[in-house]
């Protein structure tokens, strides 16, 4: 187990020596990627792209904007996923990696209020509506400090990390109504522009810049991600003879 | 169904024995709903539009006041162990306990609210409405603090995090059931409201008690 130089197989990740050597790895990588994407995003978004006909130059904070909302989302869901993971399974590390995600998870949440703020007061006149989706996110926010509050209230890791995982789950409820909501509740946000099914409304510089700073978003989190689990992991492992001869 | 009666009777029976205590939550949800007017004013119009989502408010936090109760003592004197060892099925213990807490605590928020309506100049229609829409919401909070309650289980800060866990779950309740007032009270139908908040009262039916089940699984681990 301890062996760190043989090739690694992704289900051996489910071993927290493992995944300490592994993680330690991919964050310098997953740094680096982040950087560079962000740097081309940005590059893109406030050089390349066109002005917007309508809202002028204020627009372009949605490549900050719109990714830091995708990721709030898909955060969530995949905390979910890992925190449900380690419980059903017993898996120690998906609920250490589930753990880890919701502070980044949080962040973006408030990153994408914060932007959306921002965008908010020059294009529609205001800081803050009511609105179903703005809501929505709110209750994100929400969610994730429920979380994260619980799992610390509680000293047992193991019931710390399921009673999490049945919060996570329950509040994953939350997600399509967040999703759906523009079409259930007819309000002041603007439908979303990007569709799956139909050709992107958006010039495809626009589009370039929000998927590069999306892509960029998602090496940061993995980076922060994998930081934070080790710190997680040493923690809880500090009195296994792994983590006894690292300090040696 | 007599497992569930027997739980559900023998609750409300040790409510009857600490009546003040029972009656707490509602208590609260009067004087907390009281001090509005006080702290903004007098004006009838601005009242009568703030009332739905004052009462509905001062009902979710007198229900998470409350709700910590419904596992605590007989979390702290041992029952609730032996409520688990027994070969009986645990989510109707929960759904016992659950509807318990919401006999004692919730239908009297429910009985309450139209002397709150009248206290900020609603409408009788509208007043007939909101006491309408306690009555399908307040099953819910009850149903969703009994996760928070479960989850939460003997920890230092229990009592504040249901608070925190809980809330966010109950808004979908907080927007239809003052949405049902607020349409009645300018002149339009509330059905769509209540039947959206019927349709979380039966999805919370369904759900929150095998959560709770659950959750008090993993708390007693």
């Amino acid at each position: 187990m301890n062996d760190r130089s043989a090739p690694i197989r992704w289900t051996q990740l489910a071993a927290p020596s493992r995944f300490y050597g592994f993680a330690g790895g991919v964050i310098p990588w997953a740094w680096a990627v982040s950087l560079v994407l962000a740097a081309a995003g940005l590059y893109v978004g406030f050089f390349v792209a066109p002005t917007d006909f309508q809202q002028g130059e204020s627009y372009r904070i949605i490549f900050i904007h719109v990714p830091a909302a995708w990721m709030s989302m898909l955060i969530y869901l995949v905390m979910a996923f890992w925190a449900a993971w380690g419980w059903m399974l017993n898996a120690r590390m998906a609920s250490m990696y589930a753990r880890a995600l919701a502070p980044t998870g949080a962040m973006f949440t408030f990153i994408a209020l914060w932007t959306g703020a921002l965008w908010g007061k020059p294009t529609w006149g205001t800081w803050w509506v009511w609105d179903a989706r703005l809501t929505s996110e709110f209750i994100l926010l929400m969610l994730y400090l429920g979380y994260i509050a619980l799992t610390e209230a509680i000293d047992d890791p193991r019931r710390a990390a399921n009673a999490g995982a049945l919060l996570a789950l329950v509040g994953a409820v939350n997600i399509p109504i967040i999703y759906f909501s523009v079409r259930w509740w007819n309000t002041l946000h603007q439908g979303s522009t990007i569709s799956m099914t139909a050709a992107p409304k958006m010039a495809h510089t626009m589009l370039t810049a929000m998927l590069l700073m999306t892509f960029s978003f998602w090496a940061y989190s993995f980076a922060v991600a994998f930081t934070r689990a080790r710190a997680i992991v040493l923690e809880q492992e500090s009195d296994t003879e792994w983590v006894k001869a690292l300090r040696r | 169904m007599s497992l569930l009666l027997a739980v559900t009777r023998r609750d409300l029976l040790l409510a009857r024995r600490r009546r003040v205590e029972a009656l707490l939550p509602l208590g609260f949800f009067v004087v907390a709903a009281g001090l509005f007017p006080i702290g903004v004013g007098p004006e009838p119009q601005t009242l009568r539009q703030i009332a739905p989502g004052v009462v509905w408010v001062c009902a979710l936090l007198a229900a998470m006041l409350s709700v910590t109760q419904m596992f605590a003592s007989d979390h702290q004197d041992g029952t609730l162990e032996q409520m688990l060892l027994t070969p009986q099925p645990l989510v109707t213990i929960v759904l016992g306990k659950v509807l318990a807490h919401w006999l004692s605590s919730g239908v009297p928020l429910v009985l309450a609210s139209p002397l709150i309506g009248v206290l900020f100049g609603l409408g009788a229609q509208a007043i007939g409405i909101l006491a309408l829409t306690l009555l399908l919401g307040t099953p819910v909070l009850s149903l969703l603090g009994a996760v928070g309650a479960a989850l939460t289980l003997g920890l230092r800060s229990g009592a504040a995090l249901v608070f925190l866990i809980v809330l966010p779950l109950t808004i979908p309740a907080l927007i239809f059931g003052t949405g049902a007032v607020v349409a009645v009270d300018g002149g339009q139908s509330a059905q769509a409201h209540l039947s959206l908040l019927g349709a979380l009262l039966i999805v919370t039916v369904l759900g929150a008690p095998w959560a709770t089940a659950a959750a008090l699984r993993i708390s007693l681990d």
